[in-house]
């Protein structure tokens, strides 16, 4: 694997920003780490015939919040799926170059996608509890993955993640009624709870307080720096404020195109690049 | 100003059509439900009028003297002797001594006729059940015959009563048993438990009823896994391409084929080829397979896409195999709508005439089938028979069978509805 702590990729190609060439443009900023968690290289991602992603690449550090922001449909969300192979059952998506997770390569054929999803885990942009009980909400990833032996440790499991999740107070009386009864902030934390319950190396969420109200979204971003003590997180965002509050660095993305990475703070004081300062500053988005 | 004003004006000016147009449509609404509440009605007055005497029949109380001579039975345990039992002598010479007027031959005959050839049955039960009546008298009530049955349960009616082939004579002779109270309708229990009978008097739905049951068991096991099995591998697993858009528009075809088809299908393939006996429930339960399977496919596919696509999101991003989101939350979440889909297809199959009568389930079956293998007819079918049978007393047995596929029929859909709202999640 090349490492490189330099920001600019694509050194060789002309300094402009972008240009109207699908392959050749450059990302500003510094989008690589010295020790990447995981590791994006020259990613494309196609739709039949629609190319969605061109030619991203990426780090993302361990224990580290990435932000990625960016218009509507500029394919954040499909490049953060594209990490725990969420598209492989999309019909027609193809995904190109290098991702690896820890020096494994994601799209590698001998990679398990059960195996890749217990240590990649996702939070969805709407709460998608099961139609279950809380208790059974959690439980049913270890229970799936085998990682309990004993009714009791799947208690404890269940406890612990529910404490992580800043929900156990809540909902510690009511285990067993359904999780879809909660408010909708609830029912994302349960969903983060449901995540964490299988100590996933990384956590993609995808807009997780799109559908909540402030103060849910208050609750789910200090989860979501706690959580960052343990876990490494790629978080998709339509607010910049939450992007602002909860992440190290901030990668914006423009059709497709990943234009600028770097320190949150720098992104959203002094934007390198053009377009990442026009999208920040409202011009467009 | 101006031009907001006549905006309001032109709005206004529209409103009375627009209300106009929507109280028509409201009204064309309630007509139409209220149309066909009314030919239902018809109808249900229609069958229960004909069909509600077939609940009761007629018996008449005669004094049977069980004696020996008679019966040429001295011993009720010796088995071939009673078997060989003069029952029917007994009942003759009940008869004659009610009606001694009736001397001559042909009189004797008529008078014989009124009660049912059934009567020595019931005689026989009673005497193997108490031996000590041999030899004694008792008052019994014995069934009579259909012609009888008939006529007597027209006599109130406005026209006069249906004579048919009842003479003089012998309505003389039921006057007689009516002013002594000798004659009465009772609950037609035999009805319910007997199988079908060339006597109207005799024949019961017992059979149809266990031949429908067994054939449905036979398509419920098949029909119900196998299309849900196929649906769920249809939607969750089979790739979207040529081959699978050909299967769907197939199985759409299939659910229209007229359902005689099926059964020359059967005929051919499950008779001729596989040789499996005509006229048996297994069979029935085979041909009303095919016809069932699109049916269930359908309604199971349509309730498994509409399970949410975030629940299966949510499964595989924890990490379950396309397997174990399908059988741990598509399958219990679609499975309030696959069950209605096959009770409704149940309630189809219990209907189906034609294709049963092509593989020989319209034979002429007194037996009760005693399982799948047992040659059975079912209810509609029976229905069929029956409303072919000259017998007058048929008319009622017929809309009285029609009742009861009726009563199955409403349990199958309310048991479908209330499964559907009891099972039915939110998210």
């Amino acid at each position: 694997m090349t490492e490189t702590n330099v920001g600019v990729y694509n050194a060789s190609k002309e300094q402009a920003a972008m240009t109207n060439s699908a392959d050749e443009y450059k990302t500003t900023g510094f989008p690589f780490v010295a020790e990447p968690k995981v590791q994006m290289r020259n990613v494309n991602v196609f739709y039949g015939d629609q190319q969605a992603i061109f030619n991203v690449s990426l780090d993302i550090a361990e224990n580290e919040v990435l932000a990625m922001i960016g218009p509507s449909g500029c394919g954040k969300s499909t490049f953060l799926r594209s990490l725990n192979r969420m598209n492989d059952t999309v019909d027609g998506c193809r995904v190109t170059g290098q991702l690896t997770l820890d020096n494994d390569n994601i799209y590698d054929p001998k990679m398990d996608v059960v195996e890749l999803r217990a240590r990649v885990g996702m939070v969805f942009q709407k709460p998608n509890p099961f139609p279950k009980s809380i208790y059974d909400n959690v439980a049913y990833g270890p229970r799936l993955h085998g990682m309990v032996n004993h009714r009791s440790e799947l208690d404890q499991l269940v406890e612990t993640s529910l404490i992580k999740a800043g929900l156990w107070a809540e909902v510690k009386d009511r285990l067993h009624q359904p999780g879809t009864g909660l408010s909708g902030g609830q029912q994302q934390r349960l969903c983060i709870a449901r995540t964490i319950a299988i100590s996933p190396e990384v956590i993609l969420m995808d807009e997780p307080c799109s559908a909540l109200d402030p103060i849910a979204t208050a609750k789910i971003e200090e989860l979501i720096s706690e959580l960052a003590e343990n876990y490494t997180i790629a978080i998709v965002t339509h607010s910049m404020q939450q992007a602002a509050r909860v992440s190290h660095r901030t990668a914006y993305f423009h059709l497709g195109k990943l234009i600028e990475v770097n320190d949150t703070d720098r992104v959203f004081t002094a934007p390198e690049n053009e377009l990442t300062e026009a999208y920040i500053t409202g011009r467009f988005g | 100003m101006n031009s907001r004003k006549n905006i309001s004006e032109h709005v206004k000016a529209g409103l009375k059509g627009r209300y106009r147009r929507e109280r028509l449509f409201r009204f064309l609404g309630i007509f139409s439900i209220a149309f066909s509440l009314a030919c239902l009605l018809a109808l249900f007055t229609d069958i229960i009028a004909k069909g509600h005497g077939a609940f009761q029949q007629t018996y008449v109380r005669l004094a049977v003297n069980y004696d020996p001579e008679v019966l040429e039975l001295y011993n009720v345990r010796d088995e071939q002797q009673f078997a060989l039992a003069n029952f029917d002598g007994v009942v003759k010479k009940a008869l004659q001594e009610r009606f001694p007027e009736a001397s001559g031959r042909s009189d004797k005959r008529e008078l014989n006729r009124i009660i049912s050839s059934n009567a020595i049955y019931t005689l026989a039960d009673r005497l193997r059940a108490d031996p000590a009546l041999l030899g004694k008298t008792e008052q019994v009530w014995v069934l009579v015959d259909d012609d009888i049955d008939t006529y007597y349960k027209s006599l109130g009616d406005s026209e006069g009563a249906f004579t048919g082939r009842t003479s003089d004579r012998v309505q003389g002779w039921i006057q007689s048993l009516v002013d002594s109270g000798d004659i009465q309708l009772q609950l037609n229990r035999e009805f319910f438990t007997r199988g079908d009978s060339r006597e109207p008097e005799q024949a019961g739905i017992w059979g149809a009823v266990k031949g429908s049951f067994f054939t449905l068991l036979v398509t419920l096991a098949l029909s119900f896994p196998i299309g849900v099995s196929a649906a769920l591998y249809l939607e969750e697993f089979a790739p979207k391409n040529k081959w699978t858009d050909l299967i769907e528009v197939n199985i759409n075809n299939l659910a229209a084929v007229p359902s005689i088809i099926f059964g020359l299908l059967g005929l051919a393939i499950f008779i001729n080829f596989f040789e499996i006996p005509r006229s048996i429930p297994l069979l029935g339960g085979l041909v009303l397979t095919l016809m069932t399977l699109p049916t269930i496919i359908i309604s199971s596919r349509a309730a498994i896409k509409a399970v949410p696509p975030s629940i299966r999101e949510a499964a595989r991003g924890i990490g379950a195999s396309p397997m174990q989101v399908a059988l741990h939350h598509v399958l219990p979440l679609a499975m309030p709508g696959m069950l209605t889909g096959a009770i409704i297809g149940m309630a189809q199959a219990l209907g189906e005439t034609a294709p049963l009568l092509m593989i020989g389930m319209v034979a002429f079956i007194v037996d009760t089938p005693g399982g799948v293998t047992d040659p059975a007819t079912v209810l509609p079918v029976q229905i069929f028979l029956w409303a072919d049978s000259p017998e007058r007393a048929f008319v009622e047995k017929t809309s009285a069978a029609i009742m009861v596929l009726l009563a199955f029929l409403i349990i199958m859909n309310t048991l479908a509805v209330w499964l559907r709202k009891r099972l039915e999640r939110r998210w």
